[in-house]
């Protein structure tokens, strides 16, 4: 053997250990795909219209108290979409535009007679979207972690309002989706009147109009959700929010006076401030704890409170959990809906495991029968490529975190499949060129020198093929192009390299004048 | 051993009938898709399906008579073996709105059905929702990688090669994926995400065909420079032939125990590759070769020597680099 070979040698063996410390043991270094493990694959998209409502509405809140302390006469102000509002029966003109410059930052203002219609700046629409997904995406990673599962995937996919959500192993798909799908908007305002038992009672207390900074929210009577709760009640409270979900510094499940599960939460220091002078302020008042939404109860403040609370409504342990949970990781900025998803129970997976795997090795075997048969001892030398070709695969996949899946096993079989016509395309040469009376040694070279170029252009080919499959595919499809991608790479290096070594170690050996092909 | 050597056979001289024979399969295949609509999956409808694994052995009547009240197309099926008692139900998409109930509903109703029927215990082991945004945004990628893919691969062709091989290349791609379609069609599968894929890799695959006959037409139009464009195809065909035959043979094995062992997920997938590996073969000689030959600027002069041969004429650059290696 001489020096060029020798190293030759070295490198291929130095690849197939690399390979093989990569993905050894498999069992914990190669993951399984959701359709070959169990879980589900969930795509939601966030309703970044409700972004925008927010943000309009919270201004025209702000205009309606600016224009209230600066005594500037107006008729109507009200929203008129999620991104647009109108002001109406402006007497001072200017007054009205001096008192409001809040709004021209976000809004482009039109005017008319006596009135102003707002509309949100479409650069600022477009960013408060972006927000909204980008903020989404973060509170859902908080509380898919919090849920504990092994290896979740959330990020953002396809179209730039969808988000996707992969949970290998969950069990229970209703409570993971309940969780990631709960808006948790928690606040707390004051009571002004109620409960009342019906919302025309409600708005009847305030003859039929109800003030402007004013609102009804539905909830039950004393806490109460669940259940045996009492009917539905209706409470009117100040629009205003005393503190919300933004202001908490953390939230855990615990027992209420009387012993039932409940959720107890600890304000921030700023939060803290404001609850404190707000509940001194008002003892002996209701406070409404709101949340998504509705009352959840409203406690009469006894005394000064700075920094706890506690949420109590007939949860079970496990709500009270999950509460605790969304809670903790913030409320989501804009509501979700799901657009798909797709759930493999692990019996499933596990059969599919098993025919995926028998169906791989069936292949390799019909087809490395056929080569040991048609090229004799260079068939061996095909088997050897293959073999190591899947090594490095396998070690590839492991190494890049890159997911087992049941169209991943189909990518192993045309890993096979290619591996196999870069031999034969190498064989068939070398056997013409023997058949045109080149020596042993020539023929193997030209072999080799003449299907380069072939062998790399087929693989460049697949490889564009390929790169559309993981453009276009979603989880498992991924997986597949993936696969094949590794595989067509690793496969140059083995037709080529390491096989052409196999030939020349032989050729070093013995001076052959004919070869077994 | 050696199959199919100095083989003499005239390609082109057949490409008028293999032609016939492709548009007669491709518009049958067609006229079949437009009659009867190509089956989408739920892939790319949306809609539900579920796999349901009873515990003991239920007739498929008494479950498709169970849920036949619901809105809407229902499909019942034996999924995989019937020894593991699992039933593939499918409903299609009925609610447009899309809020997170309806996508549950039909799943829920299903359930709900099944338990009214009094059927025997149950769980459902697979759960497909998919919204109809993400059915037609999963259609839509879908056209584009294949389309994109296609012009990706004749782009890459006409670069190393000449344009005419990337036309010839791309034309029998579209004509794989044609008959691919038909025969899926014919056999009731139906398009879903994988068989996309399946699709999307036999245009790889059929490609390494061309490339490598290709290939030899550029090394022989070097090599004999006097002869015409047809003779020099012909005599690449043949001289690639047993690695053309081998490989198509050897791919298709591997792509058989994938149909046969893969599991009832893989099984059409496999079919499509199965049918793609035979398909590709055929238009690599009959078709791809037809197209190059029709469009060389040799072929004009058909029968009249040519003094100077195309090996310096648009391909120029790649043949240098060819040859350099």
């Amino acid at each position: 053997m001489n020096k060029n070979l020798r190293w030759r040698v070295v490198v291929i063996l130095a690849v197939i250990a690399l390979s093989v410390w990569a993905f050894y043991p498999p069992g914990q270094k190669i993951s399984l795909g959701l359709d070959l493990k169990g879980g589900v694959h969930l795509v939601l998209r966030v309703q970044t219209d409700d972004a925008l409502k927010l943000e309009t509405e919270t201004t025209v809140e702000r205009l309606r108290d600016t224009l209230t302390r600066g005594s500037v006469a107006f008729t109507k102000l009200e929203a008129l979409d999620s991104t647009s509002f109108i002001v109406e029966g402006i007497q001072d003109d200017q007054g009205f535009r001096t008192a409001a410059v809040e709004p021209d930052a976000v809004f482009n203002r039109a005017s008319g007679a006596g009135r102003y219609t707002y509309t949100m700046r479409p650069n600022i629409a477009q960013q408060l979207r972006s927000e909204a997904v980008t903020q989404a995406l973060q509170t859902i990673e908080r509380r898919v972690n919090e849920l504990g599962v092994a290896e979740p995937i959330v990020a953002r996919q396809g179209g730039v309002d969808q988000i996707l959500v992969q949970l290998p192993g969950v069990s229970d798909v209703q409570r993971a989706k309940d969780i990631i799908r709960s808006t948790a908007l928690l606040e707390l305002k004051f009571v002004e009147q109620g409960p009342f038992s019906s919302e025309d009672d409600a708005r009847k207390a305030y003859n039929n109009t109800l003030p402007p900074d004013m609102l009804i929210v539905p909830g039950s009577a004393d806490g109460g959700a669940a259940a045996g709760a009492p009917a539905t009640m209706y409470y009117v409270v100040r629009r205003a929010s005393v503190v919300t979900g933004r202001d908490l510094r953390n939230a855990r499940p615990t027992l209420d006076e009387n012993n039932l599960p409940a959720v107890g939460f600890s304000l921030n220091q700023d939060g803290a401030r404001k609850f404190g002078t707000a509940t001194e302020q008002n003892i002996g008042r209701q406070l409404a704890i709101i949340l998504d939404n509705r009352v959840f109860s409203a406690p009469v403040v006894q005394s000064r409170i700075s920094d706890e609370g506690r949420i109590s409504g007939a949860f079970t342990q496990q709500e009270a959990q999950d509460l605790s949970l969304v809670l903790r990781s913030g409320a989501l900025p804009a509501s979700l809906t799901y657009l798909e998803e797709r759930t493999v129970g692990p019996s499933l997976g596990a059969d599919s495991i098993r025919s995926g795997v028998m169906a791989s090795i069936g292949g390799m075997v019909l087809v490395l029968i056929f080569m040991l048969f048609y090229y004799r001892l260079a068939g061996l030398n095909a088997l050897t490529s293959i073999v190591v070709n899947l090594l490095i695969l396998l070690g590839m996949m492991a190494y890049i975190g890159a997911v087992m899946t049941l169209p991943g096993f189909a990518g192993f079989i045309l890993t096979i499949g290619i591996g196999v016509d870069s031999n034969v395309l190498i064989f068939e040469r070398i056997k013409e060129e023997l058949a045109a009376a080149k020596s042993v040694k020539a023929a193997i070279a030209a072999g080799f020198d003449r299907v380069w170029w072939t062998i790399v252009d087929t693989h460049i080919a697949s490889l564009i093929a390929a790169a559309f499959l993981f453009q276009f595919g979603t989880g498992p499809i991924r997986g597949f192009a993936t696969t094949l991608a590794i595989g067509l790479a690793a496969n140059v290096f083995t037709a080529i390299f390491v096989s052409r070594t196999m030939f020349e170690i032989v050729l070093t050996r013995r001076r052959a004048a004919t070869m077994s092909i | 051993m050696r199959i199919l050597t100095d083989v003499n056979i005239d390609w082109l001289r057949w490409r008028w009938h293999s032609l016939a024979l492709s548009w007669l399969i491709i518009l049958s295949g067609l006229g079949l898709i437009i009659a009867r609509g190509m089956p989408l999956g739920i892939d790319f409808t949306g809609g539900t399906a579920l796999v349901v694994q009873f515990e003991t052995d239920v007739p498929l009547e008494q479950v498709r008579s169970a849920i036949e009240a619901l809105p809407g197309e229902e499909v019942v099926q034996q999924f995989d073996d019937p020894s593991k008692r699992q039933v593939l139900v499918r409903l299609a998409q009925v609610e447009t709105s899309e809020d997170g109930t309806s996508l549950e509903r039909g799943s829920l109703q299903v359930a709900e059905a099944l338990q009214r029927a009094g059927l025997p215990k149950f769980e459902i082991i697979s759960r497909d929702l998919v919204g109809a945004v993400i059915g037609d945004d999963l259609q839509r990628k879908g056209i584009y990688a294949t389309l994109a893919s296609l012009v990706g691969i004749m782009a890459y062709i006409s670069f190393r090669f000449r344009f005419s091989f990337g036309i010839g290349a791309m034309v029998a791609s579209i004509h794989d994926v044609l008959i691919t379609l038909s025969l899926l069609t014919f056999f009731g599968y139906e398009l879903s995400l994988n068989v996309v894929a399946a699709i999307l890799t036999l245009v790889g695959y059929g490609v390494n065909d061309q490339i490598v006959i290709f290939d030899r037409v550029r090394e022989n139009l070097r090599a004999h420079r006097n002869e015409p464009m047809n003779v020099v195809i012909n005599k690449s065909v043949n001289q690639t032939l047993p690695r053309t035959v081998i490989t198509a043979g050897t791919t298709a094995l591997a792509v058989l125990s994938l149909y046969l062992f893969g599991g009832v997920v893989l099984e059409p997938f496999a079919f499509a590759m199965l049918v793609g590996v035979i398909t590709s073969t055929y238009s690599t000689v009959f078709i791809a070769s037809a197209v190059a030959v029709l469009l060389s600027p040799q072929q004009r002069n058909a029968g009249v020597v040519q003094a100077r041969g195309a090996a310096g004429k648009p391909g120029g650059k790649p043949s240098r680099r060819a040859k350099a290696s």
